[in-house]
C-alpha cells in the first residue's frame, strides 16, 4: 500500500464513500476485503475522510465517520454520495468481457448481454463513451472455441446436481482413450479451451480434462461429491503443471522450436551460441530442461520437431526417438 | 503512507468536494480560501499546485470544467465540477444483468485488468447494483482470461488511445528487428494475444504475437495521429494471417487400428482398408506445414498417402528425427 499514489487513493475514497453509504453498518473486515486493503489501511482512510468536507471548516461541514464499534457508519457526505462514472478503462474492461461472454453463447443470454451493454453506456462518462464503444470493438477476447462446447451442458448439469460422470477421455500424449469415473469440481475456460476439473477415481487424484478430448460424458445416477481431500489447482501459472518425476530430459532447440519453452513447464532454460562449421555463421540455441513422468509425449514432440530439436540427455531417449522415426519411414519405402 | 501523500490526498479530496458543492464556478482566489491546504501556501506555490491538481483530477476522469465567472471581467476564469457529468446515474440492473456484470469482471480476475474490473463493479455496487457474488452467473462456468505477455498493458493502452508504437520483435526463426506500428486492435486467439496494425516500415497491415515482443514498447507518436479502418475486426485479421482463409485440401492418411484417436475424430470419413491392421481416413486441411506437425506426432502409427507435398514433408521431418537421434 505504501506505493499507492495520492490520486489513486483519492479515486479509491471517491468510490469508498458512496459504497459505505450504500452499506451502512458494514464491518471493517468486510469493507477492507471489498476494497482489497488491510483493516488498518481502511482505518487510515476513515480518519482522513473525517478531515474532509465542504468549505468552511466548521465541524458540521466535515464528513462524519464512525467505526469504533467495528461497524462503519458515514454521514454528512452528500456532495460525494454518488460514485464517479466509469472511466474509459473500467467501462472497456466490462464491455470487452461482456462481448466475449455473448460470443460464447454458453455463458449468457445474448439479450441480457445487450441490455447490460446499453446500461453500461449510461454509466460511463460522456467523454469516454464514444472511445469506449470504438475501442471495445478493437479489443477482442476469445474465451474458448465454441466447437469444444459439445459436452458442456451435460457436465454443467452434473456439476450443479453433484453427480458422478463416466468419461471416455483421450490422453493425447499416450494416444489412448481412457475410461474413468470422475466427480466434477468446476468448469472453466482458459487459454482458449474449456476444461473440467474433477476428482478422478481411477487416478485417485484431481485431474484436468480438456473438453475437446472428451469423447463421451455420461452423467451417472450416483452422488458425485468430490472427497474432502480434493483441492482445486491454482491455474494462474498455466494449465500445464510440472510433472513430479525423476526423469530429467534436456533438449537443444533451434530458434524455430523455441515455442516449446513457452508451451511446456520446464525446470531450466539457457541460451547458447553455436556456430555452424560449414558457413561460420552463429545462431542461438535454447537449451531447456524438462522433468517428465511419461516420456511418450517427449518422443512424439521430437518426431514433430525434426531438425528443430536435439536430445542432449538421456541417451536412451535419443535412441528411442531415432528408432521410432526409422520405423515410421519404412512405410515410405525409405531404406535407412 | 507518508504524511506528505496523506496531505495531498486530503487536499485533492477537499478540492473535489468544494468544486462539486459550489452552485457557480469559483475563482482561483475563492478556491484557495475554501481549501484549507492551499491557504497556507505562497501565491506562486499555489498557482503551480492548483494547475497540477486540476490535471491529476481530470486524468481520473473527473469533469473539472472552467467557465467565465462574470461577463464584465472576462479574464476571470472560474472552475467547478459538472455534477451531472460526474455522478453515476441511477441505473436499475436486473438480477440477470448484475450476474452478467459479475461474470464479466471475474473473466479478468487473473489478468492485469483484474483491479480495473473490480473497481468498476464497486462503483456500480455503490450506486445500488448488488453484484451477484455466487457462481450462478454463467451457470457455474468460469471464463478465465489471462494476460501473461509482459507487453500486454502497453499495447492495450496504445490500441485504446490510438498512438503509434515501436518495439523489438522476434520472428519465429529467431531473428529480431525493430518494428514501427500503428496499432489497430488487440485480440486473444487460441490462448494467445495478438496485435493487429499497420507496419509503417513494410507499408502493409501485419499481425504480431505479443509473446514475441522483446523488451519495452515505446510510444512513437501522438494519440489519434492515424485512423483505424472502420471495418477492422482483429479476430478476422488474425485468422486470415494464420492461414485459415486458404483453400481447403484433403489428405489421405492410413492410421494403425486403435491409434491416432484425435485424427480419427476430425476425419471426414474412415474405412478399414485391410482388416485389423490399418484404417484409411481423409483429413481436411489448409496449412500443409501444420498437418505435417500433426501427423509426425504419431510417428509409426500413421502413414500419409497423398498429397505429395505432405508426404514429402513428413518423410523429411522423420529423416531429421532419425538422424538427430542417431
Amino acid at each position: 500500500m505504501s506505493q499507492e499514489s495520492a490520486t489513486a487513493r483519492v479515486a479509491r475514497l471517491l468510490t469508498m464513500v458512496p459504497w459505505l453509504l450504500a452499506h451502512p453498518g458494514v464491518t471493517m473486515e468486510d469493507a477492507a476485503r471489498e476494497f482489497g486493503v488491510t483493516p488498518a489501511a481502511l482505518q487510515r482512510d476513515l480518519e482522513l475522510l473525517f478531515l474532509c468536507g465542504t468549505p468552511g471548516g466548521m465541524p458540521d461541514d466535515l464528513i462524519e465517520a464512525e467505526w469504533e464499534t467495528g461497524r462503519i457508519y458515514l454521514g454528512n457526505a452528500e456532495t460525494i454520495a454518488r460514485p464517479l462514472r466509469l472511466s474509459l478503462d473500467e467501462a472497456l474492461t466490462l464491455i470487452v468481457a461482456l462481448r466475449a461472454i455473448e460470443a460464447t453463447g454458453e455463458l449468457g443470454d445474448a439479450r441480457v448481454v445487450a441490455s447490460t451493454l446499453a446500461k453500461l453506456e449510461q454509466a460511463t462518462g460522456s467523454h469516454a463513451q464514444p472511445l469506449a464503444d470504438a475501442a471495445g470493438r478493437r479489443i477482442r477476447v476469445e474465451v474458448a472455441d465454441d466447437e469444444e462446447s459439445l459436452h458442456l451442458p451435460a457436465l454443467q448439469r452434473a456439476l450443479a446436481e453433484h453427480r458422478r460422470v463416466h468419461l471416455h477421455y483421450l490422453v493425447t500424449s499416450r494416444d489412448e482413450v481412457t475410461r474413468r469415473d470422475v466427480d466434477p469440481m468446476r468448469l472453466f475456460a482458459q487459454d482458449g479451451h474449456w476444461y473440467l476439473e474433477a476428482y478422478c477415481h481411477r487416478a485417485q487424484d484431481v485431474r484436468l480434462f480438456r473438453l475437446d478430448r472428451v469423447q463421451s460424458a455420461q452423467v451417472l445416477d450416483v452422488d458425485g461429491t468430490p472427497p474432502p481431500q480434493a483441492r482445486e489447482r491454482d491455474l494462474d501459472a498455466g494449465i500445464f503443471q510440472p510433472e513430479g518425476s525423476d526423469t530429467v530430459v534436456t533438449l537443444d532447440l533451434e530458434p524455430s522450436a523455441r515455442w516449446v519453452v513457452d508451451y511446456y513447464p520446464h525446470e531450466d532454460v539457457a541460451t547458447l551460441e553455436r556456430s555452424d562449421p560449414a558457413t561460420g555463421e552463429s545462431r542461438t540455441i535454447t537449451r531447456v530442461t524438462l522433468r517428465v513422468a511419461d516420456p511418450t509425449w517427449v518422443r512424439r514432440l521430437l518426431w514433430r520437431l525434426g531438425a528443430g530439436a536435439r536430445v542432449v540427455a538421456p541417451d536412451s531417449l535419443a535412441a528411442d526417438v531415432a528408432r521410432g522415426a526409422r520405423a515410421a519411414l519404412l512405410a515410405y519405402g525409405d531404406a535407412l | 503512507m507518508s504524511t506528505q501523500a496523506s496531505e495531498k490526498t486530503e487536499r485533492l479530496l477537499n478540492l473535489v468536494i468544494c468544486l462539486l458543492h459550489t452552485r457557480r464556478p469559483l475563482l482561483k482566489a475563492q478556491i484557495r480560501q475554501a481549501v484549507p491546504q492551499y491557504d497556507q501556501m505562497s501565491d506562486e506555490a499555489f498557482d503551480r499546485m492548483f494547475e497540477r491538481d486540476k490535471d491529476e483530477l481530470r486524468a481520473l476522469g473527473i469533469p473539472l470544467v472552467s467557465a467565465d465567472v462574470d461577463p464584465l471581467f472576462s479574464d476571470d476564469v472560474g472552475y467547478h465540477i459538472d455534477r451531472r457529468e460526474y455522478a453515476l446515474p441511477q441505473i436499475a440492473f436486473t438480477p440477470a444483468e448484475a450476474a452478467a456484470l459479475s461474470l464479466a469482471a471475474r473473466t479478468w480476475a487473473h489478468a492485469t485488468l483484474a483491479g480495473t474490473g473490480a473497481e468498476a463493479l464497486r462503483k456500480l455496487a455503490a450506486a445500488g447494483v448488488e453484484p451477484d457474488a455466487g457462481p450462478n452467473g454463467g451457470g457455474g462456468l468460469e471464463p478465465r482470461v489471462r494476460t501473461v505477455e509482459p507487453a500486454f498493458e502497453a499495447v492495450r493502452a496504445a490500441v485504446v488511445q490510438t498512438y503509434p508504437i515501436a518495439f523489438d520483435y522476434e520472428r519465429s526463426g529467431g531473428s529480431r528487428s525493430r518494428r514501427h506500428v500503428q496499432p489497430w486492435g488487440i485480440a486473444s486467439w487460441h490462448g494467445r494475444w495478438y496485435l493487429t496494425g499497420y507496419d509503417t516500415d513494410r507499408q502493409d497491415s501485419r499481425v504480431f504475437r505479443l509473446g514475441r515482443i522483446v523488451g519495452a514498447v515505446r510510444a512513437d507518436g501522438r494519440p489519434g495521429s492515424y485512423d483505424v479502418p472502420g471495418d477492422h475486426d482483429p479476430r478476422q485479421a488474425i485468422r486470415f494471417a494464420a492461414g485459415a482463409s486458404e483453400t481447403e485440401r484433403v489428405a489421405q492418411v492410413e492410421v494403425r487400428a486403435g491409434r491416432a484417436h484425435a485424427l480419427r475424430r476430425r476425419a471426414l470419413d474412415a474405412q478399414a482398408s485391410s482388416p485389423g491392421a490399418w484404417d484409411e481416413i481423409r483429413l481436411a486441411f489448409t496449412d500443409a506445414g501444420r498437418l505435417v506437425d500433426e501427423l509426425c506426432w504419431y510417428g509409426p502409427d500413421v502413414r500419409v498417402r497423398s498429397p505429395q507435398d505432405v508426404v514429402d514433408g513428413v518423410v523429411t521431418r522423420l529423416r531429421e528425427a532419425a538422424r538427430e537421434g542417431a
